[in-house]
């Protein structure tokens, strides 16, 4: 347990959330929800339904104004700003219920992950030949590297709506890496999926920060594996926050294992 | 055993994203290329060239530019009259206000003009989408058809309300006017058709294209890896409308050589439009030509066929051509949504395959 802990103790705080009140109308989706995440760490949400996990993470890629609350991404407060901005500040993100781009091959949907990295204006484009295929050429073979490194080389050129669900999760994390993000946010990458598949996600996901150092904040319901991969488990119940620490902390807290048994409900 | 892919391999990237990655595919491209350029020059009379090349040809570019905005961008217009109309009203004034400007910096000026007026007009779908977009571009059509018929300045204060395409020459040919001739007019639009098609080729394989794409499929993933949903819907109209208004500015300049706005550029025209990339294939730029040569020939041959040999009567024969399309549109929603071209390209997938299936 020793190594998590250094790692911790020598990293900044990458993402800093204060004090975040966020409702709909009358429903309270998430009341006064403080946390942070450290560079390089894999920070895992967890609670039950309707806990207000994917609300969070939509509040924390600008899809969501929080009512109330700071957020401070890389050492600067953030004001008011759309999703397509916070990808270009290095966020990126995959979705709860897929959402891949279904009438474009595996290739197109990474490749449009790379959009944030490419800056030809359209005159180039619509020239094709010169500085617009030279920076297409440079990102496929970026692409190109995820694409081994997800193991999908076979069907790259295949829609992604004739891919099984599991094929698809993985293209999703493809394109959200494609980014190069600082921070990437997986709203449960492994639903739904058999056990190896899940192994598969998982060594992915691990990879990822092992390799490039990317910052990961996840969801996940399967205790196991958040036990397994996560640095650091945020605890979520009815919106508030109930618990924050390591798995072991989190995991023998009382009032986190009597909302998980549905005591306090 | 022709028609082959294996041994083919692509060693770069550069190669794999060609156009026609399959060779017998880029030479049948280069073998239409000298047909369309020299062999049918050779051979056009005039009448085919007026009543089915040069509307093939505008036509074509008209689908193309609905094809980028319905096809690739997932905005449904009904306006494409509306804008053709534009580049139509945009060439006259600048062939009586300019006589010494050349007819091709006419034409695309009138596609600049269309674009900008095309992106004031895609505002809209910002803020709504589907069949409320479609009525706002549908009242952007009656707009611009009653605005350029209402104000005298657009005509020029012309007693009938028409307007007529000077007569203008390039390289010594005359391709527009009273005297223009067919097979010039032809080359010109060919020359048109086929570096439209071939812009609307990379700007929808690149970036531009992908971020299209993108907000069609899934919008809010759009957004999160960066994509400016203002940027992409409106770029998507002014690309779109500048396609359009080229299309409008050779129908009235080389096609029509007069037009009358409510006439000429009406509801049906973007309806017909519509129904060429339905039929031909949405979001893909050989669905917009063969889309566009369907709704061309086939009243020509109908024509020829029922009033000619069978002898029907006229306006009978134009009543069937009205069912026929309208059941085909029917068959197309139903069966193959993604149109001839999507047809085509089973019919390929499984040639590529045969004779062995597996
Ligand atoms: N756009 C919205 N409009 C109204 N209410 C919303 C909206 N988004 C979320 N909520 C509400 O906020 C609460 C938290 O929802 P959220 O989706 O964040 O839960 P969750 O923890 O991700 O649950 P699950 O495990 O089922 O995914 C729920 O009561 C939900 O109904
Ligand atoms: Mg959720």
């Amino acid at each position: 347990m020793s190594e998590p802990l250094q790692k911790m103790e020598a990293a900044s705080k990458l993402l800093e959330l204060k004090h975040i009140d966020l409702s709909f109308g009358g429903v309270k989706a998430i009341s006064n929800i403080s946390f942070d995440v450290l560079e390089g760490e894999v920070r895992a949400i967890i609670g039950p339904n309707g806990a207000g996990k994917s609300s969070l993470l939509n509040v924390i890629n600008g899809f969501y104004h929080p009512q109330q609350g700071e957020i401070w991404f890389d050492g600067k407060q953030r004001h008011s700003m759309k999703p397509y901005q916070i990808a270009y500040q290095g966020i990126s993100r995959t979705f709860q219920n897929i959402a891949l781009f279904k009438g474009m091959s595996v290739l197109d949907n990474i490749m449009t992950g790379r959009f944030t990295h490419m800056h030809k204006n359209m005159l180039w484009q619509a020239l094709w030949k010169g500085p617009a295929e030279q920076e297409e050429i440079e990102n496929r073979e970026f692409v190109e590297h995820i694409i081994d490194f997800l193991e999908i080389q076979a069907i790259r050129k295949t829609p992604v709506g004739r891919l099984p669900y599991g094929l698809q999760k993985r293209v999703e994390l493809g394109r959200a890496l494609a980014a190069q993000p600082k921070m990437l946010l997986l709203d449960e990458p492994m639903a739904g999926m058999n056990v190896e598949e899940k192994e598969d996600m998982c060594r992915f996901i691990l990879d990822v920060n092992d390799t490039f150092g990317t910052t990961i904040v996840l969801i996940e319901h399967d205790m196991g594996v958040v036990m397994d991969i996560a640095d650091r488990v945020v605890v979520l119940d009815y919106g508030r926050k109930i618990g924050d620490g390591t798995p072991d902390v989190v995991r023998n807290d009382q009032t986190v294992i009597d909302a998980y048994l549905g005591v306090s409900h | 055993m022709f028609y082959r892919e294996s041994g083919d391999f692509k060693k770069t990237y550069q190669k794999d994203s060609q156009t026609f990655p399959i060779k017998f595919d880029r030479w049948r491209y280069y073998f239409v290329m000298l047909v369309a350029f020299v062999v049918v020059p050779m051979f056009l009379t005039d009448y085919i060239a007026n009543a089915v090349m040069i509307p093939f040809l505008v036509w074509a570019i008209a689908a193309l530019g609905l094809n980028i905005l319905v096809g690739y961008t997932g905005q449904l217009s009904l306006g494409t009259g509306g804008f053709m109309a534009v580049g139509a009203y945009a060439t006259y004034k600048l062939m009586t206000a300019f006589p010494g400007m050349d007819m091709v910096s006419v034409i695309l000026l009138s596609g600049l003009i269309t674009a900008v007026v095309g992106a004031l007009f895609g505002l809209p779908s910002l803020r709504i989408k589907g069949f409320y977009l479609a009525v706002a571009t549908l009242a952007a059509q009656f707009f611009l058809v009653w605005l350029l018929n209402k104000v005298p300045w657009f005509y020029n204060y012309s007693a009938s309300g028409q307007i007529s395409a000077p007569q203008r020459e390039m390289f010594g040919v005359i391709i527009t006017g009273p005297h223009a001739t067919p097979v010039a007019g032809y080359l010109f639009c060919l020359g048109f058709a086929v570096g439209l098609a071939w812009i609307a080729r990379n700007l929808t394989r690149g970036r531009l294209g992908r971020s299209w794409m993108a907000i069609r499929d899934m919008d809010i993933a759009a957004e999160i890896i960066g994509v400016n949903p203002l940027t992409a819907k409106l770029s998507a109209f002014a690309v779109s409308s500048f396609f359009v208004g080229i299309s409008g500015s050779l129908f009235f300049s080389v096609y029509l050589g007069a037009a009358e706005v409510t006439e000429a550029f009406g509801i049906s025209v973007s309806f017909s439009v519509l129904f060429m990339i339905i039929i031909g294939g949405l979001g893909s730029i050989f669905g917009s030509f063969i889309g566009a040569a369907f709704m061309v020939l086939m009243p020509v041959l109908l024509k020829n066929v029922l009033v000619g040999a069978m002898g029907w009567p006229t306006d009978l024969a134009a009543h069937f051509e009205y069912i026929i399309v309208g059941g085909l549109i029917l068959i197309f929603l139903i069966i193959e949504p993604h149109g001839l071209a999507q047809m085509a390209r089973v019919l390929k997938e499984k040639l590529r395959l045969w004779p062995f299936p597996h």
